[in-house]
């Protein structure tokens, strides 16, 4: 019993354990749900699969089906990154239990249940604790922004290093808040017209309405939901790295406000979408995206010359080769920041250049090959988000040596591999026709599988080793029992 | 002692400088090998089987007029009665037509280009609309390597469709070109609540045989059909009404006719539909096709191109 209940006590009340039990679900619905579409449909698996479990597919059901699935990942990494900001924020001890606590029964029911629900023949039981999940994973949202309320007199700073006001106002606590209370605020978007359609039959995926000139406030709202959310998780995910590598200086200094106005105003323009704002809605959300995307570079900039000053100290005068040496040594700090970097050739440019030559190509293209683009380019921001939060738990780990160079460069390399992969597959109609097209996807099919399979590979090993660690009494799991991640901020 | 065996391995693996060496040089095997197999050439004439299907191209089925379930939440809509083509306009016919349209001056050709009249659509200047002027538009191109209809100027009728095309769905062919081919006639492109009721019946089947889909169905990505092969030039079209349940050689097909006994109602060819709507230039295509997974093949489900569109993948028929 107490072998049960100390590993209990890990994993449901250490961040190390709950971020270790969050990645392995997530793994494992990743791995299931992934056999049953793309290449491994065409191999028949996805039969096999559904046989296997017993799954219950209903064909016009699909779209539900899969807003679920995405749910349900999506509530265990916004979990994933609660549990790495209250590890890393100080913040009462009350409110890191009851958050904590509530993300997790939250995105577990979620989990579970929606999946059940979804895949699993229609046992309403199950899609009324699917919504319990997801409500549960709101008010740990609506907690965290309490907690982290910056205004209060314990979270003052006065440390020259790190953005403050001259009042004391943590602006990079700031920046934290306002992308907690702004994520609490969109989910409103999509959770009101969840309730308005209703069981999920009446749903729409958003992609494929793209083109139609009327859309009622509801879809503009759904859009606008998936879009900022996800938005979101990508800021999120930027701040916390930043206090992991521990950001500060003068580009902190400059950073912060940038991140703070970039995510109100990015905000308000999706916010906008559902109001008579929709027309100029676009341009709103533009100028709020330059100033958190050049706060990110400005991270990235940091940490880079950082890498280079702290590998080369021992150099009197380094050439440009030992810096790059010294740049790439570490692939768990580099590697953050490249992916961030690597993002903007997978998402964020491919993103503009559609926006730019959207009538010109895009849309002469038939509205099947827009969706490619769409949801090619999110699925890729959520694979790299995915990929950040692993580089980062490899550091959590304390892994070391050849492990640690393998660790990162394995999800650095196959991560990027499937990712141009997916770019070349989305843009190919610019450089060929359909007619002569087969090759070519073939030989990208070829890496984004072997990418994305590999990848997951590595992860199930990680998630094995942990698992035997679970079994030894002196284990690793019992050094990272009583590890906060603050103790474990670079210096 | 097996596990001290398994541990020394693993620890002599992490200590070797040349295990991240061989990852690496397996990765840049697997990298060429994925480049290579993506340069490999196409062939568009590769020969192809010849079937013969024995469903007449020229029939057209009744629809009665009434209610119907329409779209994916099943709405309840009405139509009149018409008769639809039993299956897709083939190539033949499509060559019959431009014999016959070029010789009455319907059709032009211009560069390269088989064009004819369309009237124009009222332009609203909505975002994103493009005006559709009246004028010549293109109907099919005529030098594209995958048209299917070949032009011999020293025949009385220069069109013929190539061979063993002759029965294959009419492709590479434009909005204005289905359009057009129906009007020649004095027919029409399908609403697409009317290609829906043909495809559908009277009930929620989201295909038109049934409720579940599998590869003996119907043509779609990766289908295994016997006209794919997709190391090469992957999915090609199958002849109209292919799917009927007949065996063609050991390739033994499912007899997929929709309730109103009409073929390729999902998978083979996307289909033009007719409607123009306010707002907007984009024209709607039915039925998912030869290149498309088969969740595109439910009868619900919308794709939509500027109508100038043309496609190794998206042919029509006509209502009446």
């Amino acid at each position: 019993m107490q072998f049960i209940k100390t590993r209990f006590n890990y994993l449901f009340n250490s961040t190390k354990g709950l971020i270790l039990v969050a990645i392995a679900m997530i793994g494992m619905v990743t791995a299931i749900w992934g056999m049953l579409s793309g290449p491994m449909a065409e191999m028949g698996v996805r039969e096999v699969v559904i046989k296997l479990l017993g799954m219950d597919i209903v064909q016009s059901e699909r779209e539900g089906r899969i807003i679920i699935l995405y749910h349900s990942i999506a509530m265990a990494v916004v979990a994933i990154e609660t549990y790495m900001v209250t590890g890393l924020l100080k913040m009462k001890a009350f409110f890191k239990t009851a958050i904590n606590a509530t993300i997790t029964v939250g995105y577990l029911l979620a989990m579970v249940f929606g999946m059940g629900f979804a895949y699993f023949g229609h046992n309403w039981a199950f899609h009324g604790l699917f919504i319990t999940g997801l409500s549960l994973v709101f008010f740990a949202g609506v907690m965290l922004v309490i907690a982290l309320w910056p205004w209060a007199k314990e979270y003052r700073i006065a440390d020259k290093d790190y953005a403050h006001t001259k009042g004391g106002l943590d602006l990079e606590r700031t920046a934290f808040f306002a992308t907690a209370l702004t994520t609490v605020i969109s989910a409103l978007f999509g959770a009101i017209p969840g309730s308005f359609y209703g069981h999920g039959f009446e749903t729409f995926l958003a992609e494929n309405v793209i083109r139609y000139p009327e859309k009622t406030v509801m879809e503009y709202s759904i859009i606008g939901h998936l879009h900022i959310m996800l938005a979101l998780i990508g800021i999120m995910v930027t701040l916390i790295i930043g206090r992991w590598l521990n950001f500060k200086g003068i580009l902190h200094k400059v950073a912060m406000p940038l991140m703070i106005l970039g995510t109100v105003v990015l905000n308000l323009g999706v916010w906008g979408v559902v109001t008579p704002l929709e027309p100029v809605a676009h341009m709103i959300i533009y100028v709020g995206a330059t100033p958190s995307m050049f706060a990110a570079l400005l991270l990235l900039i940091w940490s880079w010359g950082k890498l280079i000053r702290e590998g080369t100290a021992h150099l009197k005068k380094p050439n440009f080769l030992q810096k790059l040496a010294a740049l790439v040594r570490d692939p768990l700090k580099f590697g953050p920041t490249w992916q961030m970097l690597f993002m903007n050739f997978t998402t964020s440019g491919i993103g503009i250049f559609m926006a730019i030559k959207l009538d010109e190509i895009f849309r002469v293209w038939p509205a099947r090959e827009e969706r490619i683009e769409l949801t090619g380019h999110w699925h890729a921001l959520s694979a790299i988000i995915a990929t950040i939060i692993l580089l980062y738990y490899g550091d959590m780990l304390g892994l070391k040596g050849k492990v640690r160079q393998l660790y990162g460069w394995a999800i650095l390399i196959l991560s990027d591999i499937a990712l141009a992969a997916v770019t070349i597959f989305e843009m190919k109609r610019l450089f060929i026709s359909e007619a002569v097209q087969q090759p070519l996807v073939n030989g990208l099919m070829y890496a984004i599988d072997f990418g994305l399979g590999m990848l997951l590979v590595l992860l199930a090993t990680v998630m094995v080793w942990r698992l035997v660690d679970l079994f030894k009494p002196k284990g690793r799991w019992t050094e990272e029992m009583d590890h906060e991640l603050s103790q474990e901020v670079a210096k | 002692m097996k596990r001290n065996t398994l541990v020394m391995s693993l620890r002599a693996k992490r200590s070797n400088p040349q295990f991240s060496g061989r990852l690496l040089r397996a990765v840049a095997l697997v990298m060429t090998l994925a480049i290579l197999t993506s340069c490999a050439p196409v062939d568009l004439n590769a020969p192809l089987p010849a079937f013969d299907p024995g469903i007449d191209p020229d029939s057209w089925a009744q629809v009665p007029a009434g209610e119907f379930y329409y779209g994916q939440h099943e709405q309840i809509e009405t139509t009149g009665a018409y008769e639809i083509m039993v299956t897709d306009v083939t190539v033949s016919q499509y060559a019959a037509f431009l014999n016959a349209a070029q010789a009455d001056g319907s059709v032009k050709i211009v560069d390269g280009e088989a064009v004819g009249f369309y009237p124009g659509d009222v332009f609203r200047g909505v975002k994103h609309e493009e005006e559709i002027k009246a004028g010549d538009w293109p109907f099919i191109p005529l030098d594209d390597p995958s048209q299917r209809i070949r032009k011999d100027e020293s025949e009385t009728r220069p069109y013929k469709a190539q061979p063993g095309y002759e029965n294959h769905p009419m492709t590479m062919v434009s909005w204005f070109g289905a359009w057009g081919y129906c009007r020649y006639y004095g027919w029409r492109l399908p609403t697409e609540i009317e290609w829906e009721k043909a495809a559908r019946g009277s009930d929620t089947r989201p295909f038109p045989w049934g409720d579940e889909i599998v590869r003996e169905n119907a043509n779609f990505y990766a289908s295994r059909d016997p006209f794919e092969d997709m190391g090469s030039f992957g999915s090609r079209t199958s002849p109209v009404g292919f799917y009927n349940g007949r065996k063609y050689g050991d390739y033994q097909t499912l007899d997929s006719a929709s309730p109103y006994g009409l073929y390729d109602m999902a998978g083979n060819v996307w289909q033009w539909t007719g409607d123009v709507y306010e707002g907007m230039h984009y024209r709607f295509l039915r039925g998912g096709s030869k290149d498309t997974y088969d969740m595109d093949l439910r009868v619900w489900v919308r794709n939509n191109a500027t109508p100038t569109y043309v496609s190794p993948g998206v042919g029509f028929r006509c209502v009446r």
